[in-house]
């Protein structure tokens, strides 16, 4: 087994006295696929933020490798959150500047490369999510699936050790849902990433999903921690076989 | 091999030597190569290209290669496209099996050369060209907008407008009360300004109580109804533009046509009839605060009552005054109300757009302000009143 790259321990998230969801233990193995999943509303966004450290845990602690991440300093913390890259719901590109001048922003930020390089690597970064040649189009002028694929190029600027996907299929057809399925197989393959998604498609659950951890809206925790067709074929909540065969088959 | 990378962060060298043996072009890659590494003396694509066509055979060599990331292939990827298109034997198979995976996953999907969004630089003339085609189109815009209105106003007139009352009440509320702290400020302090301005001169003249005349005559005819504009240009203007900039980023307008209501109807009208409304008032409320600043600078330091004042300001302004004053605040409402909303509704689909479209609609309102304000004056002065 690959060893653990992040580990949630204990964690209570809370927006003020409403709390989302409430010991949470789970941790995600070296270059796997981590899947957080579970219904709609339950606080899979909201893990996610707590995971890349916008948000503060109520209580609790992720470790980042051996660091506890709030225990860290605040100088600590922005390196670690520089190791992680994130695509959001949306791409969220910066509207006034080009696909090349989005990828190219972390990149003069945090090495010092020089231009030519750093235009160099955008390329093959656009190269790599199938978006060669859309260099100096706006984030406005491309569609929302290359909107998606051109947010997880500048999620990758910086080689991150670990890739977070916000709903990466959500707003998608299938089969660019698919293509972006394989695309971070792919990635995780060749650049031995650790992926963790946040994701209700069942689809993408068993096709890319090597662990996960399902959370449930209702008793506010996580129901289980495994991977996903284990769950299917192991699990004995009928919440979890309900959500993962859609409610279509109860065994 | 991120750990590695991160620990040897300050000292990490890479290199790339090219031998020739046997007919073969061969490239070594020595030590780090990732984005936080120093490469030395890194040869031009163009220089082993021209190497290689003379070999016409290239291998990869990495033994001696430490670590890596994505900057090996970015540097690796113009190298092998220019290769396969002089058609040379290329051999990858010694690259570290993931740097192998990149590529193929990046040269997978050709580069579209329909893509070309080159900018070209734009000559004096045609620059000129561009600037007045789309003065045209804006003024097309302005036009557009203005009938619209128009027709939402006859509509309105008859009866068949659809208008929230919620929300007309709403914007009340926000294009008038809430505007009261910061005009109470403005215009007492400009009340203030305009008595000092003038107490310094009329007072060589031991004409002190002639203050009240110039502070009277100035706020009531033009510096109530200019300051309440500019103040309601920023605060109201810009908040008419934000707000419907923003619903036309989340779609809200498309969903109010596709309702079948008339989005002018729905969102301008509400908005342009609370702001002609309020702002009368709130010039009138500005006249007497900026009076009152004027008397508390008076009679506090130019030895004149507050009888006097109030009497010799009773003489010297007159109703036809006020109503001058009001008339520009009606005037000046109705184009702060249009430029806010005619920016906000024909806002772009970007958050940059919606900043753009509240810049645009200050400047704009404050625009059509100064030059109205000249024109009514100028009008004024005309007819003797």
């Amino acid at each position: 087994m690959n060893p653990v790259h992040m580990r949630v321990e204990n964690l209570t998230m809370a927006y003020g006295d409403h709390v989302i969801q409430r010991d949470l233990n789970f941790a995600i193995n070296q270059g796997d696929v981590f899947i957080i999943m579970g219904g709609s509303g339950c606080g899979k966004s909201t893990l996610l933020r707590h995971l890349i450290g916008l948000q503060q845990p109520a209580a609790g602690e992720i470790y980042f490798q051996q660091h506890g991440f709030w225990q860290a300093s605040e100088q600590d913390r922005l390196a670690m959150t520089r190791r992680m890259g994130v695509l959001y719901q949306s791409g969220a590109l910066f509207s006034s500047l080009t696909l090349a001048e989005n990828i190219a922003l972390p990149i003069a930020e945090f090495t010092a490369l020089q231009e030519k390089e750093i235009a160099e690597l955008v390329s093959f970064k656009l190269a790599l999510v199938g978006l060669a040649g859309f260099e100096n189009y706006y984030p406005s002028e491309i569609s929302g699936g290359m909107q998606k694929r051109a947010g997880l190029a500048r999620a990758m600027a910086l080689d991150p050790e670990i890739l977070l996907f916000d709903e990466p299929s959500a707003g998608l057809d299938p089969i660019s849902a698919r293509l972006l399925d394989d695309l971070i197989i792919q990635l995780s393959e060749a650049l031995r990433t650790t992926i963790v998604v946040v994701t209700h498609e069942l689809a993408s659950i068993f096709a890319i999903g090597a662990n996960s951890v399902f959370l449930d809206a209702e008793s506010k925790t996580m129901l289980a921690t495994g991977a996903p067709s284990h769950l299917l074929h192991k699990s004995d909540n009928p919440k979890i076989i309900q959500f993962l065969t859609r409610g279509e088959q109860t065994r | 091999m991120n750990d590695s990378a991160a620990q040897s962060q300050q000292q990490a060298t890479g290199e790339v030597h090219l031998h020739q043996l046997d007919g073969v072009l061969r490239i070594e890659f020595i030590g780090d190569w990732t984005q936080s590494a120093r490469i030395k003396d890194k040869p031009d694509v163009s220089v082993i290209l021209q190497r290689s066509v003379a070999m016409q055979k290239v291998r990869f060599e990495t033994d001696q290669l430490h670590c890596w990331d994505s900057r090996l292939p970015a540097y690796l990827m113009p190298l092998l496209k220019a290769l396969q298109t002089q058609k040379i034997n290329v051999d990858t198979g010694n690259l570290p099996s993931g740097v192998q995976a990149l590529l193929a996953l990046a040269m997978a999907v050709p580069e579209r050369g329909d893509t070309g969004k080159a900018s070209q630089p734009v000559g004096l003339l045609s620059q000129l060209g561009i600037s007045v085609i789309s003065t045209i189109a804006n003024a097309k815009l302005l036009l557009t907008f203005i009938g619209e209105t128009q027709i939402a106003f006859w509509q309105f007139f008859r009866g068949r407008a659809r208008v929230r009352a919620a929300d007309f009440f709403l914007c009340l509320q926000a294009a008038g009360p809430e505007a009261l702290p910061i005009v109470t400020l403005i215009s007492l302090l400009v009340g203030l300004i305009l008595a000092f301005v003038g107490a310094i001169q009329l007072a060589l003249f031991g004409a002190q109580i002639f203050i009240a005349d110039l502070v009277g005559l100035g706020t009531v005819r033009e510096m109530g109804a200019l300051m309440t504009a500019v103040i309601m240009s920023g605060r109201t203007g810009a908040a008419y533009a934000a707000q419907l900039g923003t619903m036309q980023v989340n779609q809200e307008i498309d969903a109010i046509k596709t309702m079948g209501i008339s989005a002018t109807e729905f969102l301008v009208l509400p908005r342009i009839s609370a702001l002609v409304l309020m702002m009368p008032l709130l010039c009138l409320y500005a006249n007497v605060i900026g009076i009152l600043g004027g008397a508390l600078v008076t009679v506090s330091a130019f030895d004149v009552s507050l009888i006097q004042y109030f009497n010799e300001t009773v003489k010297a302004v007159h109703l036809p005054d006020f109503m001058i004053g009001l008339f520009k605040s009606a005037v000046f409402a109705l184009l702060i109300a249009t430029a806010g909303c005619m920016r906000g509704m024909q806002c772009g689909r970007s958050a940059s757009a919606v900043g753009d479209a509240t810049t645009a609609a200050v400047v704009d309102s404050i625009v059509y302000i100064v030059i109205a304000d000249s024109v009514i004056t100028l009008i004024c002065d005309q007819l003797g009143i």
